[in-house]
């Protein structure tokens, strides 16, 4: 009887050092990566909630506690509020389009029967291997008056005189969501891929048994299956669309006039720049703070939606 | 059965003739559209400057010449950015690589305390836009004294948390079968030793997957090297390098082009070789 009752307690002892030294080998492992990701995201939020309280120009060791007056601040710059409109403008112009075009490439490129279909994966999905910046650098070229796009359109009769593409406040942001639809659709068209490809061929096989058309089976069968993804797929792309900064900054700078300055470039250059005076770290952690909580609060909202309409379903 | 499987293509190809004309048209024109400005960098390259103000449209250039190339390699220091792509991506490719191998490792296997917590954490770093960590990363790389250093793009290119890669290599990791593990312990392999003899080697499609994926982002990453190299046009990477040349030279078009060629072509090239790796790393990250 003791033996049998010292047992299960001795293995408990044993169970328990096994335990702690898994713990222990588990911690050991992820522990560098714990580290890269506090020192570089995790402890920089809060740095910047902390500079953002602060009267500072990034220069000098020079800071004053202002509390929330940089904020304030803000919410009275009109430049602050353009360059924020124009954050929401650009993805409410680039998510769309952005998710639609994508899904057509991915529907088309989805037939087994099409040939050469990886070619032209490839070939769709080739900009968005390319840097960002290359890109912007490269279109300024492209869409200029002495570029091929104006020469198309103007021979074509669709414009009566050249149009300088980027340079015009009017035509900026368009242009510039065009060139973001070139360079990313690829990423969504492949999301889009994968959800399509985890259709059964079963269930379409069926519907078209039953005398669907392939657009009755496209929207009453297909798209419900992938809505999920689906969700997924918008949250990404509303969430990217909103971070933007490279393509701007290469194609436009935030310009003409401040027509495609997105909150990233604004921070940009009231940081590390001085088109827009002295370099301002408190002023641009306040603007930089400000945003990424609103990128986060949309985050968990759209999140929050998804799973409420998943629910339902 | 042999006259089924012969009739059948048949049939197929007579049916979809029509339509998948009109497909192949209609996606041959978008591939077109989609690959010229990428052709148009890299033919014009080779183009004289002269040439390339006179006849704007032409795709292929009448004289080939590699001047352009000579002239940004040496004088715009494009051979000095090269090198400091190759090395940053290299180093900051490899950090990554262990980092979210060993964690991977243990999230997938392993039901050790605060793992839920740690993945909730982990996670939630994709809302995170870059824009709201610039500055502070930037003082903590001035801190560290890395300003403009190439060891500074290293160390922040391999911040942050990658969850795609984490998602990648702990869901791998958890569908290999329990025996294994098992095994290696009545052979006498402890935690390490499992995970050095046993788990590590069979890991290397997820490996690939993140080596293609990592270089790709780190190659053309942007905004951070931008920003820890303004005060040091040394350091920078091609992709900021060019942004520079630009700035100064704004009409050395050509120049401008062989050196976004120089950018563009490595990074296209593994792409293609490896391009099988990429689209499954991306399938998989939507997925999971």
């Amino acid at each position: 009887m003791a033996a049998a009752t010292a047992a299960p307690h001795k293995r408990n002892a044993i169970q328990q050092k096994k335990w702690m030294q898994m713990n222990t080998w588990c911690w050991s492992f992820v522990i560098m990566s714990l580290f890269f990701y506090v020192v570089f995201q995790g402890y920089p939020i809060f740095c910047s909630l902390w500079y953002s309280l602060h009267n500072w120009s990034g220069m000098t060791s020079n800071m004053t506690f202002i509390g929330l007056e940089n904020y304030k601040n803000l919410l009275q710059d009109e430049l602050f509020w353009g360059a924020f409109k124009n954050s929401f403008k650009y993805m409410f112009m680039a998510v769309p389009l952005q998710v639609s075009v994508s899904l057509v490439f991915a529907y088309l490129l989805n037939n087994e029967k099409l040939r050469c279909r990886t070619l032209y994966r490839v070939c769709l999905f080739l900009p968005v291997v390319i840097t960002a910046s290359i890109v912007g650098i490269v279109m300024v070229f492209i869409w200029s008056t002495q570029g091929i796009v104006d020469y198309v359109l103007v021979n074509v009769g669709i414009l009566e005189k050249a149009v300088n593409f980027l340079g015009d406040a009017k035509w900026a942001m368009p242009t510039v969501v065009i060139i973001s639809v070139w360079k990313d659709m690829g990423t969504y068209m492949l999301y889009w891929l994968a959800a399509l490809q985890g259709v059964s061929k079963d269930v379409i096989e069926a519907a078209t048994v039953d005398g669907a058309s392939n657009r009755q089976i496209f929207f009453r069968v297909t798209l419900p299956i992938i809505a999920p993804t689906a969700g997924i797929i918008l949250i990404l792309c509303t969430i990217n669309s909103l971070k933007v900064f490279d393509l701007i900054q290469t194609l436009t700078g935030g310009g003409p006039f401040y027509a495609t300055n997105v909150i990233a470039t604004f921070v940009y250059s009231t940081a590390f720049t001085s088109t827009m005076g002295l370099p301002r770290f408190g002023y641009a952690s306040a603007a930089a703070t400000l945003f990424g909580a609103v990128i986060i609060l949309l985050g968990v909202v759209l999140n929050g939606i998804k799973s409420k309409l998943q629910a339902m379903q | 059965m042999s006259n089924v499987a012969v009739t059948v293509p048949k049939d197929n190809k007579r049916k979809i003739t029509i339509g998948e004309i009109i497909t192949h048209i209609f996606l041959l024109c978008c591939s077109v559209v989609w690959l010229y400005p990428i052709v148009w960098t890299i033919l014009s390259s080779f183009k004289p400057q002269k040439e390339f103000f006179k006849d704007r449209l032409s795709l292929i250039p009448d004289t080939f010449t590699f001047e352009n190339y000579i002239r940004v390699w040496g004088k715009a220091s494009f051979g000095t950015y090269f090198l400091n792509s190759v090395i940053v991506t290299v180093c900051s490719v490899l950090l990554v690589l262990i980092m979210t191998n060993m964690t991977g490792y243990v999230l997938g296997r392993y039901r050790f305390m605060g793992r839920g917590v740690l993945m909730g954490v982990f996670l939630s770093s994709i809302c995170i836009p870059l824009v709201s960590t610039l500055i502070p990363v930037y003082q903590i790389v001035k801190s560290m004294g890395l300003m403009g250093t190439k060891l500074g793009l290293i160390l922040s290119g391999a911040g942050g948390a990658h969850v795609v890669f984490l998602l990648l290599f702990s869901s791998y990791y958890s569908t290999i079968p329990r025996d294994l593990e098992d095994a290696a312990a009545i052979d006498g392999c402890g935690f390490l030793g499992t995970y050095l003899r046993v788990m590590l080697p069979l890991s290397s499609p997820i490996n690939t997957t993140v080596i293609i994926m990592e270089s790709v982002w780190t190659w053309n990453a942007f905004q951070l090297p931008l920003i820890l190299t303004l005060n040091n046009p040394a350091a920078r990477t091609l992709a900021v390098g060019l942004y520079a040349f630009k700035g100064e030279n704004t009409v050395d078009w050509t120049g401008i082009c062989a050196g976004g060629a120089i950018a563009m072509v490595p990074i296209i090239i593994i792409f293609i070789a490896f391009q099988k790796y990429f689209i499954n790393g991306m399938a998989g990250a939507v997925k999971s």
